[in-house]
């Protein structure tokens, strides 16, 4: 089981493309990197996260133009408590790149990729239902796979497995 | 007037609720309503350990359930960093095949069927019946095999398991020849699906569509050919992309897809190389049950892996494979102990659903019920 060990230092990993690119437009987004089993990571700043997300889609030597996924992690009791993670590839480049974003748990609300990407509309919702993060500036959100009139937000660490009965 | 078609609706492939907003036959506004089929699978993957989460990914796309299981057990084999055997790579291209036929099979089935052409549906699932005899000769199961496990293959293919998919793979050619003759070149067909449900390439990158429904309207991406995993890298194959858009190209895509599967199988079963079909890890792969009943060291690693599962380290991946419906990716997250953090499942046809608005608004009803057809949905994948 051969496993290098993961690399988190902005100074080794500030040539890949995309965190160039990202530190060339504003150097105060990028809050941390990690290279780990071939995957490249990078902690945004969540007030910058739908810019960082429109310049990596616009640029012309990393065209990050597909929005694989938006998900969440709890990391209850942990504070931030909330991490959003939107991973996205390059559809002719072959590339990914995973960005993520720090919310704690007094508010979390980050804003809606939506006017970057609409497929980023039911991720999304998706996430708002799951978690209750708020994406602010979306067309329409309301919970997705639950009930509308559901309450809790059952894919928090503090909401049971077996549910409420 | 707003229409409710309805979650129990034989055109809409699964629970579906489409609300439509129509003004006389013409949809105006389309509004997909989802999550009938919503089981927790996400939260109730926290709760097991790492192998017993492999027959959960079945029953998440129950059309190609040897996928998801390929999906999720190549994240867990790069988060441990295992290296697996080149007979179970090779065998997991060829089951992904057959399972990406499979799939393909019931589309074709009930799209044509859903349009009006019931005769395909029957020709489809006697093809259908003969790959899941081969599913239950090798795995014991028909559909929810979890052949795939953490290190790699469940069970050693049988004494004939493999002259059985060579004979299948010399006479299905003729079988797709056939569904062709009944559909390609009909007039009906054509006036039901050319120039139906159009979608530009661009809107299918910007809403997430993947897999056919983006080959469809031009984009050239196969995470198969592209971005290889499980010994991908060691096959030919062409890629269907039509430019057209709209669901007949989407058709013409599947149904070549159909072909370049049997090939790929055909390949596999000239290529398939010797040797053992799990990895060297003691500490995650169980043992064989003869060693087990034999062997002290064997039957204590078995009973801690099936008792307190194996320790992962730390970290997260985010897999990705080409389903027949698109990109299906998993993103595992591990503390470090026995029983992931997070598992999250990209689901292809969440991302393609969200093309429907673009596809239907402006359109007839009748357009709607071939471009739900035409994406290929399974409800299990988008609710989980």
């Amino acid at each position: 089981m051969a496993l290098a060990p993961a690399i988190t230092d902005l100074e080794q990993l500030k040539g890949h493309p995309a965190v160039a690119r990202l530190l060339a437009w504003n150097p105060s987004a990028v809050t941390g990197v990690k290279f780990d089993r071939d995957e490249m990571t990078i902690h945004v700043d969540r007030a910058n996260i739908r810019e960082a997300c429109a310049v990596l889609r616009d640029d012309a030597e990393c065209v990050f133009n597909f929005l694989s996924d938006i998900t969440c992690v709890d990391w209850y009791p942990a504070e931030p408590r909330f991490e959003v993670i939107y991973h996205l590839l390059s559809i002719p480049k072959k590339e990914r790149v995973r960005l993520k974003v720090r919310l704690d748990s007094a508010s979390p609300a980050v804003e809606s990729l939506c006017s970057v990407w609409p497929g980023a509309n039911y991720f999304e919702r998706e996430v708002f239902d799951l978690f209750g993060i708020r994406f602010t500036g979306h067309p329409y959100l309301r919970r997705l796979l639950m009930p509308e009139d559901w309450e809790g937000h059952p894919l928090r660490k503090d909401y049971p497995v077996e549910g409420y009965r | 007037m707003i229409l409710n078609m309805g979650p129990q609706h034989p055109s809409t492939h699964g629970v579906l609720r489409v609300l439509l907003e129509i003004d006389g036959e013409t949809v105006v506004r389309i509004m997909p309503d989802i999550g009938f089929l919503h089981t927790g699978i996400e939260k109730t993957c926290e709760a097991k350990f790492y192998q017993q989460v492999v027959p959960l990914t079945d029953r998440i796309d129950y059309l190609c359930p040897m996928t998801n299981n390929l999906c999720y057990v190549l994240a867990v084999e790069k988060l441990l960093g295992l290296e697996i055997p080149p007979k179970a790579r090779w065998m997991r291209v060829l089951m992904n095949e057959l399972t990406r036929i499979n799939s393909h099979l019931v589309w074709l089935g009930t799209h044509a069927m859903d349009i009006g052409a019931l005769t395909v549906f029957l020709y489809c699932f006697r093809e259908r019946e003969e790959v899941l005899k081969m599913f239950e000769m090798i795995s014991g199961q028909r559909m929810m095999t979890s052949y795939f496990r953490i290190g790699g293959l469940a069970l050693e293919p049988p004494l004939g398991f493999f002259e059985r998919v060579r004979e299948f793979a010399g006479r299905f050619p003729d079988k797709v020849d056939e569904y062709e003759n009944l559909l390609t070149g009909n007039p009906i067909w054509m006036m039901r699906t050319k120039g139906v449900a159009r979608m530009t390439a661009e809107d299918a990158i910007a809403l997430g569509a993947s897999g056919p429904t983006l080959r469809g309207s031009g984009v050239d991406i196969d995470l198969r050919r592209d971005m290889p995993y499980s010994g991908y890298e060691n096959f030919k194959f062409d890629v269907p992309v039509a430019q057209e858009g709209d669901v007949f190209a989407r058709y013409m895509c599947r149904v070549k897809e159909l072909r370049e599967s049997i090939k790929i199988v055909a390949q596999a079963l000239d290529g398939m190389p010797e040797g053992p079909i799990k990895a060297d890890a003691p500490g995650v792969v169980l043992p064989d049950r003869e060693k087990m009943k034999t062997q002290m060291e064997a039957l204590i690693y078995h009973f801690k892996i099936i008792t307190e599962g194996f320790a992962v380290p730390a970290g997260e991946v985010y897999q990705a494979v080409e389903s027949p419906r698109g990109e299906m990716g998993y993103y595992v997250v591990s503390d470090g102990t026995a029983k992931p953090y997070r598992v999250h499942m990209r689901a292809a046809c969440l991302a393609n659903l969200q093309t429907l608005p673009k596809m239907c608004e402006g359109g007839l009803i009748a357009d709607v019920v071939a471009a739900i057809g035409s994406i290929d949905i399974v409800l299990g994948e988008i609710d989980r």
